[in-house]
């Protein structure tokens, strides 16, 4: 749906995206992630065909973004940063002009405008002004102009930005299902989002590709994939060096807490060493208040990956 | 061209839209309002060889007055569009720099339009009242509103090329202010010094709105103005589609 080949942007001076390369495949619902100014809302406006790329190339569903843009722009809703959208419009009537910019009109116009305002929650606000909305029905407006003319592709450059809790889980569920129709890329902060919607994960950081993969895999992958905690009593024991032995554990750390040992352990991502270390505990007669496991999560693998910026 | 249309007629209400076309208005209709009733009172005053037209558009109230109105009625076009951010979801549904660049402008000539159209009345109530035959000179009607669209399309032509220069609404007003001004003045090089080279007077009398305007008032309509507002107007826009794709490139 989406292939982009060693995309390159410079602006004077600086090269905002280099050399980036990804494909999207029909029926994914991908994440594009990166921190500020990693270059994710430059490649977005490039893949919606707003600005040209300095080199490099990119096609949405076999349409060349720059040589054949109308046709891709057809086959394409974006929905920019921050939603602009008319203030002096009402919401009925700003959709119905996008959609006849989109070549969509007559009795397939009132169809669809009908649709999108009965998809995105917007029948009761149809008739207010769009400058006298609040920020979650503004989104709702700028995410049903993009799903105007059903387009096979969906570019949402922080649609979540800026909501309240609630919204943010309204705003989901509707990408969510949108995702069973549409191919989608989004860009977000808000990680545990994405772990929850996206079927896979691009990070880049400073204008490069960092990883690309299924969240899980990303997870896993991650050098310090989660940890174990045990709170122990180890007596006059050397816990520690009791505990390396195990198999998997690559570090031991303790602390004191209370008068009972805190132990995190770092473990290879595929071994689970929480049974022998209930053992081990047993057979030492330690007692034990405390034994869990803490899952690595995509926030990880992001400051993992894009940590070195606060330098 | 339904996109074209559609993309007018937005250009159009949202001109209507903004408080900014009411303050315009009503300057630009109590403006011609005392200059109509000056030209008025001017030809009360006893026999003379001017006209009402003649009277009425050629007073220094009404130029000013005319110039000043091409700043307010630009400035917002590309501007807003930039500021807002809105040229992003403008420019990425399947429409053509080329189509926004004059539909912009064609919204702007429509609310110019629809802005002397009430004027209109003003001959039309003196044709009653004054019942003089030279108050029915078609010829110097036609001539002058001819020349105020000639000239009108060119000064929009500016303001819509200085409002796509900037994202800053009165940055783009002041722009639009001074290069319409200097070339107003320019076409009025002439009066203030007399001696200039004979060259440079041609081109100011070449390029002067109210030489121009002296001749069409009186019926007397030039086909070399129309090359020259034309061939203007033409290359602002050309000037403003150019520097619009660069823009949007560049943002």
């Amino acid at each position: 749906m989406i292939k982009v080949e060693n995309l390159t942007k410079r602006y004077a001076g600086v090269t905002a995206i280099h050399d980036l390369s990804f494909e999207v495949e029909k029926g994914e619902i991908v994440g594009f992630l990166g921190p500020n100014g990693a270059g994710k809302s430059t490649t977005m406006r490039i893949l919606s065909s707003y600005m040209p790329a300095t080199s490099g190339r990119v096609s949405i569903a076999g349409f060349d973004v720059f040589s054949q843009s109308m046709q891709a722009r057809q086959h394409l809703g974006y929905m920019p940063e921050n939603v602009p959208l008319y203030p002096d419009m009402r919401v009925t009537e700003y959709l119905n002009y996008r959609a006849t910019l989109k070549e969509i009109t007559g009795a397939r116009q009132r169809e669809r405008v009908g649709d999108v305002k009965e998809l995105c929650a917007l029948k009761d606000v149809e008739n207010r002004i769009i400058g006298t909305l609040s920020k979650g029905y503004r989104q709702r407006v700028g995410l049903a102009d993009a799903l105007l003319h059903s387009p096979d592709l969906l570019i949402l450059d922080e649609p979540t930005i800026g909501l309240d809790p609630n919204q943010i889980r309204q705003v989901r569920d509707l990408i969510r299902n949108l995702g069973k129709h549409h191919t989608i890329l989004l860009s977000t902060h808000i990680l545990p989002e994405v772990e929850m919607t996206c079927s896979r994960v691009v990070i880049i950081n400073r204008g490069k590709i960092e990883a690309a993969d299924t969240p899980e895999n990303l997870v896993s992958a991650l050098r310090a994939a989660g940890g174990i905690r045990l709170e122990a009593k180890v007596g006059s024991d050397d816990g520690v060096a009791e505990i390396c032995k195990l198999t998997g554990v690559k570090e031991v750390t303790v602390e004191n807490e209370e008068g009972w040992s805190v132990f995190t352990l770092r473990t290879d991502s595929r071994t689970d060493p929480r049974e022998e270390l209930w053992r081990l505990a047993n057979d030492r007669r330690w007692s034990v208040r405390e034994l869990s496991r803490r899952r690595a999560t995509l926030e990880d693998v992001f400051v993992e990956l894009t940590h070195g910026d606060e330098v | 061209m339904t996109k074209f249309l559609t993309l007018l007629s937005r250009e159009v209400k949202s001109s209507f839209y903004s408080p900014i076309a009411y303050v315009v208005i009503c300057f630009f209709l109590g403006l011609t309002g005392l200059c109509f009733y000056s030209g008025v009172g001017f030809l009360s005053r006893g026999a003379t060889e001017r006209t009402i037209i003649e009277a009425f558009f050629d007073s220094v109230p009404f130029w000013i007055g005319f110039i000043l109105i091409f700043p307010p009625i630009t400035m917002r076009v590309f501007a807003e569009e930039f500021k807002m951010g809105t040229i992003e979801t403008l420019m990425t549904a399947p429409v053509r720099d080329w189509q926004v660049a004059l539909s912009k402008f064609g919204g702007v000539l429509v609310f110019y339009i629809a802005l002397w159209l009430p004027t209109l009345l003003y001959f039309v109530i003196f044709q009653q009242v004054a019942k003089a035959e030279a108050a029915n000179a078609m010829g110097a009607y036609w001539g002058s509103y001819l020349e105020i669209l000639m000239a009108g399309m060119l000064f929009i032509s500016i303001g819509c090329f200085a409002s796509v220069l900037t994202q800053n609404q009165v940055v783009a007003a002041v722009i639009s202010f001074c290069v319409i001004t200097f070339f107003f003045l320019g076409g009025l090089l002439s009066f203030f010094t007399p001696n200039i080279a004979p060259e440079l007077r041609m081109l100011a009398s070449y390029c002067s709105v109210l030489e121009h305007m002296g001749e069409f008032s009186k019926g007397m309509i030039d086909s070399r103005r129309f090359v020259f507002y034309g061939s203007g107007t033409a290359l602002m826009l050309l000037l403003t589609h150019q520097v619009f794709q660069f823009r949007r490139w560049k943002s």
